[in-house]
């Protein structure tokens, strides 16, 4: 089991997002986090990472197992595309920087700065960072926002390569990614605190 | 850690991260005291040491606000906080990347501005020796600073009073260093406390930056 999430709650500035949180994820699983704005998607992934303290439960990954992308791209302006990536090449000690610019579609761009670039792009920069780096457990948060349709073709089927070669991923995500692969759904709006009880634990008493 | 060095130091020349910037701020500096003060040789050389100790000071100060900013803006530093180095890595690295683009050149001039104010070319070593070891704590501590005020929206104004207090171990011995040098005191014991401040900063803060950083990213 590459990640266990285990009775979870979670609360930003002071009010209670979800409770009693409860998923596992193993080799080749993906977990699709929904819900509407506001929900607490980012939160949860946030607290995964451990960049955020969590109320009650456990969350039990390992540190060097997950890479994270948020909401944020994290890329320098003045750098080129190919400096941007090589420094998170050096950073995670990865090998496959061509290989990420090529399943990305930024062999063209490689030279051009990034603040040139345009916001799919961008995204595209951002998100060939997971592919610098071994570690199984991808904590995606909404990975399409900017992508055009065949950007987002693509990126599900580095998706899809991913879990098939044995990693994992936890993504918040409005979007159908047309995933054919088994995956399971969480909708946190299910877990939110109404008059002293989970949504979820009411629905299953009904 | 060595490719978030070249990172910075690349930044800091393409994007204006303060390379010139606190070098031409020190310069101006240098230059107005004395245009107010009035030519007096001998005036001038008996402040020179504290013009030019107050003049790294505040020229450090100017850009320690984008340490951290910057990549804590386009996230960046939370990327940093999931990756393989430790946070107190990420901050000691940043922290001499701002020395180099900043103490550093300040150093190498200060002789040169020495000149300027009347000192003697054989007593500008202690000009050069006291800034070498104290403008490396002057980054460490203003890290620290940055790193308090990190998600603070134009938090400058702040980081520079939370700062400035800070520096004064750095700069009482800094600054005696140099004078007692230029009066042929022994200067030793202020030479080895100086060192101990920068070397104590160096030390502890970058623990206390990382333990502020996570705090601020939450």
């Amino acid at each position: 089991m590459l990640l266990s999430v285990d009775n979870l709650s979670v609360s930003r500035g002071g009010i209670s997002l979800f409770e009693g949180l409860n998923f596992t994820v193993s080799t080749g699983e993906i977990v699709l986090i929904n819900g509407g704005n506001g929900v607490g998607k980012t939160s949860l992934l946030r607290s995964i990472a451990g960049l955020q303290p969590i109320d009650k439960g456990k969350i039990a990954i390992n540190t060097d197992n997950f890479i994270f992308a948020g909401d944020a791209n994290g890329i320098k302006t003045a750098l080129t595309v190919l400096e941007n990536l090589r420094f998170w090449s050096a950073i995670f000690g990865g090998k496959n920087l061509h290989e990420a610019l090529e399943k990305f579609q930024l062999r063209q761009l490689k030279n051009r700065f990034a603040g040139k670039l345009s916001a799919g792009q961008k995204r595209r920069l951002s998100l060939a960072r997971l592919l610098l780096t071994d570690r199984p457990v991808w904590l995606l948060d909404e990975p399409t926002v900017s992508l055009d349709k065949r950007s987002m073709k693509q990126f599900s089927r580095i998706l899809k390569n991913h879990l098939e070669a044995g990693g994992a991923a936890v993504v918040a995500t409005h979007i159908d990614l047309g995933l054919t692969l088994s995956s399971l759904s969480i909708n946190l709006e299910d877990y939110q605190m109404k008059n002293g009880n989970i949504n979820a634990s009411a629905k299953a008493f009904l | 850690m060595i490719a978030l060095l070249q990172r910075d130091l690349i930044l800091a020349v393409r994007a204006g991260g303060g390379f010139g910037l606190g070098m031409a701020f020190f310069l101006i500096v240098v230059i107005l005291v004395p245009l107010g003060i009035g030519p007096d040789l001998e005036i001038l050389s008996k402040v020179s040491v504290g013009i030019l100790w107050v003049g790294a000071l505040l020229a450090c100060v100017l850009s320690l606000d984008r340490i951290f900013s910057l990549d804590y803006d386009d996230g960046t530093l939370e990327l940093l906080l999931t990756s393989p180095i430790p946070l107190e890595a990420v901050v000691t690295v940043k922290s001499f990347s701002h020395w180099i683009t900043t103490g550093l050149p300040l150093v190498v001039i200060s002789p040169i501005l020495g000149l300027l104010l009347g000192l003697q070319v054989s007593d500008l070593k202690w000009v050069f020796i006291s800034l070498l070891l104290g403008t490396p704590a002057l980054s460490v501590i203003g890290a620290f600073g940055a790193a308090l005020t990190v998600g603070i929206r134009r938090g400058g104004l702040l980081l520079s009073l939370l700062v400035l207090p800070l520096y004064v171990p750095t700069l009482i011995f800094g600054a005696n260093v140099a004078s007692k040098g230029l009066a042929d005191i022994s200067n030793n014991s202020a030479l080895l406390i100086l060192t101990a401040v920068t070397l104590a900063a160096f030390s502890i803060l970058p623990f206390a930056s990382a333990l502020v950083l996570r705090i601020n990213l939450r």
